[in-house]
């Protein structure tokens, strides 16, 4: 499996100010009974996206999204935390959005993200203030270069796992990876049982 | 610099089959891959497409936990599946361990049960392995001393495919809780004062080692209790040292190393534990004799303060909105909220001793009235114990429902869930929003407190309930 490779992206962004926004919120635990990975996207942030009824709810940040121009997600601290379930970044993914800025992500969210082409990353405090202060703002992400570009003048360096970050900009996953390792590991099975 | 060297620190060098570089994680090899239905489909794909094979079936358990009914088959056998969807997640592990040759304790088998609580009772969780699991909660094995932690689909893939997972090592932290718990505390209430201390994401990137007095005298459930909630602090790894309470704990179990090889492997978990001066990157401690029992009031664990309290005025937008979605009222007591539900149960509080510590309260009391109260076992094995000292018999005369084994109402998946507004006082491990139903409010509890609470109504301290209620408290 391999997805687009990720270099520049340059969109608009969808801001969530709340701080520690759970996997259950992203994806609710009612929708885990998929085999698939496909399918989805559609039942992102659901119930914060929709009323009891099933309609689209007036507050809700996601009015006005559109999955071609706000590919960029922006949330508060601690994003992602809580189960481990690797459905929430397929159906951001699956939903549009190709990257996840905050000040800081958790662990296994952020490495379920980075597999699986959805660029999830921190910056500093004050570059993540005037992210959440400026929604649906056209930012710059060059992977790259490791630079989120708010504007011309405001720029901030991100720092990224750089093995993930081959394998976004070459657009390969991490079993190969793994897999041409096979030798060491039969090694290692044979040295301690 | 000393060279004295962690338990994190030896586990890790002893699983590295190649070292981590600038530019690459470490390959880390796993000893124990636990697998269930709701995390492995995508993974058994990835693998039927590429035409590959479970490397190490002889290393992998499957287990059903996650979706299944937690009510008796009907007179036709036939469960009642909260969706077709569940019952075809469920025969899909089914088709998949039968195609991989993967051991899978499936329905029927007396040794199914919530993912970690089986891994400890059969014996298969021991010191010094590496665990992991498509499963945030897989720290809890780390109580034995283990290296476990939680990894996403793609990972499970990873280990199915190559018995093992690139990481990076993270920090290290150590927790050291002072001093001896007060009567009455248990080690729910340790972890949701830890975690209201740190926050929860306070263990964000750091592999948690839990220390001190207090923690030495817990028993193995009330350590599997204390790691199984690191996650909720964002820490991905919890543990404990061995010492003679987990050696006297694996002792016979099925998949426990017998004869020559447990004097083996004993001498070997002898050496496991923290050596003195080892270094972390941050410690922190916690006087134990200070926590009273715990309660969460608000929609992320870090929310969480003595039973005893009043619903503190919100100081952020955050807490503001939790206290919207709570409706706690401001500055009056916790206990004057009325309890619509109680669930007892999940891989953080459904093994036998938190069975017993719920129906030494409910012990000839009865549930309040219109209060419904589900306790579910968190495996077979645990249902049978609990049945041979006949606590079923206990909540079932005062009123509760005594269930099939399984992750019920914990992530609410299964069909057990709570309905729109209520307050549930429960014994899991995540009081987010909508978690154990649409517009439910989850406040997170020890059994004790869980089941004082289904008694009176209302949140209630359980000391009176156990005699050892202080004055001050």
């Amino acid at each position: 499996m391999s997805f687009d490779s990720f270099n520049i992206l340059k969109s608009r962004t969808v801001v969530l100010r709340q701080e520690n926004i759970d996997t259950d919120q992203i994806i609710s635990a009612r929708f885990l009974t998929t085999t698939l990975k496909e399918g989805l996207g559609q039942s992102v942030f659901y119930d914060w996206r929709y009323d009891e009824g099933g309609r689209p709810k007036n507050s809700s940040a996601f009015n006005g999204y559109n999955p071609d121009t706000h590919k960029i997600l922006v949330a508060g601290a601690n994003f992602g935390c809580g189960s481990s379930r690797e459905h929430a970044p397929w159906a951001l993914k699956s939903f549009g959005f190709e990257a996840v800025i905050s000040s800081d992500i958790a662990d296994i969210f952020k490495s379920n993200s980075l597999k699986n082409g959805l660029l999830a990353i921190e910056v500093d405090p004050k570059t993540h203030a005037s992210l959440l202060n400026t929604p649906g703002a056209e930012i710059t992400i060059d992977l790259e270069r490791q630079i989120v570009a708010v504007s011309d003048w405001e720029k901030a360096h991100f720092d990224i796992e750089p093995f993930a970050r081959q394998c976004l900009m070459n657009g390969v996953d991490q079993l190969g990876a793994l897999m041409s390792h096979l030798p060491e590991i039969e090694a290692f099975e044979v040295k301690r049982p | 610099m000393s060279d004295a060297k962690s338990l994190f620190d030896k586990l890790w060098e002893r699983h590295v089959v190649v070292e981590e570089t600038a530019d690459a994680p470490a390959v880390l090899y796993i000893d124990l891959h636990l697998i269930h239905e709701v995390t492995s489909p995508q993974a058994f794909s990835v693998l039927n497409e590429r035409g590959l094979k479970v490397r190490r079936p002889d290393r992998t358990i499957a287990t059903l936990d996650h979706s299944t009914p937690t009510l008796p088959a009907n007179a036709n056998g036939e469960l009642a599946y909260a969706t077709p969807e569940a019952k075809r997640q469920v025969e899909t592990l089914i088709a998949n361990c039968k195609q991989h040759d993967v051991e899978l304790f499936g329905l029927g088998d007396p040794r199914r049960g919530i993912v970690h609580v089986i891994g400890p009772e059969l014996g298969l969780t021991q010191p010094g392995k590496t665990i992991v699991c498509g499963d945030s909660h897989t720290s809890t094995h780390g109580a034995f001393g283990a290296l476990a932690f939680g990894i996403g689909t793609t990972e499970v893939g990873h280990v199915l495919a190559t018995q093992c997972v690139l990481q990076r090592k993270p920090k290290s932290m150590r927790v050291i809780f002072d001093g001896a718990l007060a009567p009455g505390v248990s080690a729910k209430d340790m972890a949701l004062a830890m975690i209201a201390e740190i926050g929860a994401d306070g263990g964000r990137g750091y592999a948690m080692e839990f220390a001190g007095e207090a923690v030495s005298a817990l028993s193995m459930e009330g350590r599997m209790t204390l790691c199984n909630m690191s996650i909720e602090a964002g820490a991905r790894v919890g543990m404990v040292a061995p010492d003679e309470t987990t050696f006297e704990w694996m002792k016979g179990r099925d998949f426990a190393p017998q004869g020559d090889e447990w004097d083996d492997a004993l001498a070997d978990w002898r050496s496991l534990p923290t050596e003195e001066g080892a270094a972390f990157d941050k410690e922190i401690r916690i006087d134990a004799g200070a926590i009273r029992p715990m309660i969460t009031y608000g929609v992320s664990p870090d929310a969480a303060a003595p039973v005893s309290a009043n619903a503190p005025r919100p100081q952020t937008d955050a807490q503001q909105h939790a206290a919207d979605y709570m409706k706690f009222e401001i500055g009056r007591p916790f206990s004057d909220a009325p309890v619509d539900r109680v669930f007892i149960g999940s891989c953080t509080n459904s093994r036998l001793s938190d069975l017993r510590e719920a129906a030494t309260i409910m012990r000839g009391r009865k549930v309040k009235n219109g209060v419904i109260t589900l306790v579910v076992p968190g495996s077979e094995a645990v249902k049978r114990a609990a049945e041979a000292e006949k606590l079923h018999e206990v909540f079932l005369a005062a009123g509760a429902e005594w269930r099939e084994p399984g992750c019920s109402m914990c992530i609410a998946m299964n069909g057990d869930a709570g309905a729109p507004g209520e307050l549930v006082v429960s014994t899991s491990n995540r009081n987010f929003i909508g978690r154990q139903g649409k517009g439910v409010r989850t406040v997170l509890a020890s059994p004790a407190t869980a089941a004082a609470s289904a008694i009176e109504g209302r949140i209630t301290d359980p000391r009176p309930y156990l005699g050892s209620m202080k004055e001050s408290a």
